[in-house]
């Protein structure tokens, strides 16, 4: 007689924890060496302090940006080509605006269940901005980096002006990202383990 | 919401932003570079040779219209406006060197009896601001055939008035807006903007359009620059 073993599956497959941590080094790197960037011709009236600029002048700042730039861009074409392969894109579709009200009144009031695995609604929601941000910081950055031999990129900002604009808004939006994750991250710690060993749930 | 403490929540937070900590590598030593120093040489070094490979000899930097010159003109250099190098007109000569056959060296009336072109272009510094302005010249690629240049070599370098060097490579120094710039905004160059005579490149970044250029040469020998030395990128390409 044979015994059953109950099925079980791994919540996030190796390829997307890779590619998860590598993206997060290259995350701090870039917003980092950025914002020193930023510093030496700020486009708003402020600054970023030292403390959390990667490279001590400009030079360096810029060197840490287009080393890290490569890890940046060719982990996210690994991650894309994967999720659309392995059907990981699947889990951010369907979505709705009504979906996305509901499971935001439900977690502001600690009422949205945690199922190991699936995203909720707000959880989709910004998992496609993110990629989205994701996408319009690279196209901007290389508007940025090459505005004449890659004209359409920089052509598609709008000019070299605008597209510095872009960049940082782009910025933004992944830092705001980047804020609610790791509170919620520290909210829940408990999700933090599976993207480090894979996690199983039944089947 | 049961075991929620906001203690617990803040600390949670900041034990994740310290997983972050950041590298205190500075570039700031050439001469004795670190690890840190190493890796972003070698980086550097690959871009270079992305950048080289991405360059397209027929690819135009944009132009612009009259209307949209920036006025005043924005200075900058390493040093403050006052310190700009003031050449004596009638006595500057243009020294040549290097893989070159005639280095017979160029007065100024000399190289304004050449044929000049001039352009409305971006001028983009590292530091992520922008200008546009009229200059007008003598094609860096028509004077390098003119004066027997071996245009198979690697680099070209400018050593200037104000102790400052830069070189770019042959395919940039070749590109036709690459010009020896004479006049700015239409009429002859002033100190602070590069007089009597500046590179004006529009396919690259900022601190490789030399002022005040006294001696060019064509060399296979890395020639590095001023800034470049320090650790900004050779290339610098737009």
């Amino acid at each position: 007689m044979r015994e059953t073993k109950p099925k079980r599956r791994v919540i996030h497959p190796w390829p997307l924890r890779l590619t998860h941590w590598l993206n997060a080094v290259s995350i701090v790197m870039m917003i980092g060496s950025g914002w020193q960037i930023y510093n030496a011709s700020p486009l708003f009236g402020f600054t970023f302090p030292p403390l959390v600029t990667i490279g001590q002048w400009l030079g360096a700042g810029i060197a840490w940006h287009l080393a890290f730039m490569w890890l940046l861009v060719i982990n996210g074409l690994a991650y894309f080509i994967w999720s659309a392969v392995s059907g990981h894109f699947r889990k951010f579709f369907p979505l709705s605006p009504q979906a996305v009200w509901r499971d935001m009144v439900a977690a502001l009031t600690f009422k949205l269940p945690h199922d190991k695995g699936v995203y909720n609604a707000v959880q989709k929601l910004l998992y496609q901005g993110v990629l989205f941000a994701g996408v319009v910081i690279v196209i901007s950055g290389l508007a940025i980096w090459k505005p004449v031999q890659l004209w359409f990129f920089c052509d598609l900002c709008s000019g070299y002006f605008v597209a510095r604009y872009v960049h940082f808004f782009a910025m933004s939006a992944i830092a705001a990202f980047l804020v609610v994750h790791l509170l919620l991250v520290a909210m829940v710690p408990k999700v933090l383990p599976p993207m480090i060993t894979g996690g199983r749930i039944e089947k | 919401m049961t075991n929620f403490n906001r203690r617990s929540l803040l600390f949670r937070a900041l034990a994740m932003g310290a997983v972050s900590t950041l590298p205190a590598c500075d570039y700031e030593d050439p001469n004795n570079p670190d690890l840190a120093d190493k890796f972003l040489h070698a980086m550097s070094a690959w871009n270079d040779r992305v950048q080289e490979a991405l360059f397209n000899p027929h690819t135009l930097a944009p132009t612009f219209r009259p209307d949209q010159i920036t006025n005043p003109p924005r200075f900058n250099a390493f040093y403050d406006i006052s310190q700009a190098p003031v050449v004596d007109p009638s006595s500057f000569k243009l020294e040549l060197g290097g893989q070159i056959q005639d280095k017979t060296s160029w007065t100024l009336a000399a190289l304004n009896a050449l044929p000049q072109t001039a352009q409305i272009t971006r001028m983009t510094c590292v530091e992520g601001w922008r200008v546009i302005g009229e200059w007008e010249g003598v094609p860096l690629g028509d004077f390098l055939r003119r004066i027997g240049a071996d245009t198979t070599c690697k680099y070209v370098s400018f050593k200037c008035a104000d102790g400052y060097y830069s070189s770019i490579d042959m395919p940039s120094a070749l590109h036709p807006q690459t010009i020896l710039a004479l006049k700015f905004l239409q009429q002859p160059l002033t100190p602070p903007f590069g007089a009597p005579i500046r590179l004006r490149i529009s396919t690259k970044l900022g601190h490789k359009n030399s002022k005040s250029v006294v001696q060019i040469a064509v060399t296979n020998i890395y020639p590095g620059g001023y800034w470049e030395d320090q650790g900004y990128n050779w290339f610098s390409g737009s």
